[in-house]
């Protein structure tokens, strides 16, 4: 496939980057990534993923667009307020770029279909809030070896990781398991300063991209701390864990499960 | 004793586990916390019989999901 002069005049500013090229352009175009969660940190990595020109870009999500959702799920707009997100989100990338293909899975994941969705992408963004779904993107990309980018965000904080399994630290080398419900902070008590989806989704966004052009150093083995109050960034330097139960030495978890999921303690929230 | 946590020196007088230090540091659910000392991530179990040394390096890493807070 060779670029024709539109994509050559619109992809020209990144084309001109030498760790680009008109290689990597292709490269990018021939690319599809999975993005889990067409919310926060999905919609601003959904958005720039598109306008560079990633060839395929899937939306797996269950959920419909909600007046709550505008203040950071900059892919929705006001008119979306009670239609699927998938589908909002599609609409928006093919105003910004037709030359993306976007495939739609109106679904939750789980045990029984990650693997099948996942299996076609390249690279996998978990834009999710919650942790059963975390640690289930984190299970599914290790059995089916699929390099991805973790993601949480909360309050004024932030942080990510890059993945490539079986080769450096996994979600689950870090955090075991899913906490105790009990101890999780109720929804009332939570909650996230919009922009803080914005930093974060491009964050993984980034990676994806150095990932499929294969340039620059991966966000691997390192976690990457935002707090947007100190405007810092920290660092944490991660060694793989020989008792993680999924990549270590003796592995526990064999095969994908569903984790429970953790729920709101409404009783708690006072 | 100095300890580096979260990437900032602290001192302390008196030696302390890590469990001790998860109070110390006002960390308010240590059920949502994992921590790293020096470049090992430790079990839950450990928590209460590690003690900590001069020049060791800790990091509290805190669960994270999503602006909903969780599902």
């Amino acid at each position: 496939m060779d670029l024709n002069e539109q994509q050559i005049e619109r992809y020209s500013r990144q084309i001109i980057l030498e760790e680009v090229g008109g290689a990597g352009q292709k490269k990018l175009l021939s690319s599809k990534v999975l993005i889990v969660g067409a919310g926060g940190l999905g919609a601003p990595a959904a958005l720039y993923l598109a306008a560079g020109g990633i060839g395929e870009i899937g939306f797996v999500d269950y959920d419909k667009v909600d007046l709550t959702n505008l203040q950071r799920q900059i892919i929705h707009h006001t008119s979306d307020i009670g239609t699927e997100k998938v589908d909002s989100a599609k609409a928006k990338i093919q105003a910004i770029n037709p030359d993306v293909t976007v495939q739609t899975y109106q679904a939750r994941v789980t045990a029984e279909n990650i693997s099948e969705i996942i299996r076609k992408y390249d690279f996998v963004i978990d834009g999710t809030d919650n942790f059963s779904s975390k640690f289930l993107i984190n299970d599914a990309c290790y059995f089916e070896k699929k390099a991805f980018s973790h993601a949480g965000i909360l309050r004024f904080d932030g942080q990510l990781i890059t993945v490539l399994p079986g080769e450096t630290t996994c979600y689950r080398c870090i955090f075991h398991s899913p906490p105790p419900a009990g101890v999780v902070p109720s929804c009332s008590e939570a909650g996230v300063l919009g922009v803080l989806a914005g930093v974060i989704g491009l964050l993984q966004a980034t990676e994806a991209i150095k990932f499929l052009l294969g340039i620059g150093e991966l966000l691997t083995n390192a976690l990457l701390v935002y707090n947007a109050l100190e405007t810092s960034f920290h660092r944490v330097k991660l060694n793989r864990n020989p008792n993680c139960p999924l990549c270590g030495e003796n592995p526990q978890i064999t095969e994908l499960k569903d984790e429970e999921q953790v729920v709101c303690n409404f009783k708690d929230s006072k | 004793m100095k300890l580096v946590v979260n990437g900032e020196q602290i001192d302390y007088g008196d030696s302390l586990t890590v469990s001790e230090l998860l109070v110390e540091q006002k960390v308010k659910m240590p059920d949502m916390v994992s921590v790293e000392l020096n470049g090992q991530i430790l079990r839950r179990t450990e928590f209460e019989q590690t003690a900590l040394k001069n020049d060791d390096k800790v990091e509290f890493l805190y669960f994270m999901g999503g602006g909903r807070g969780s599902e």
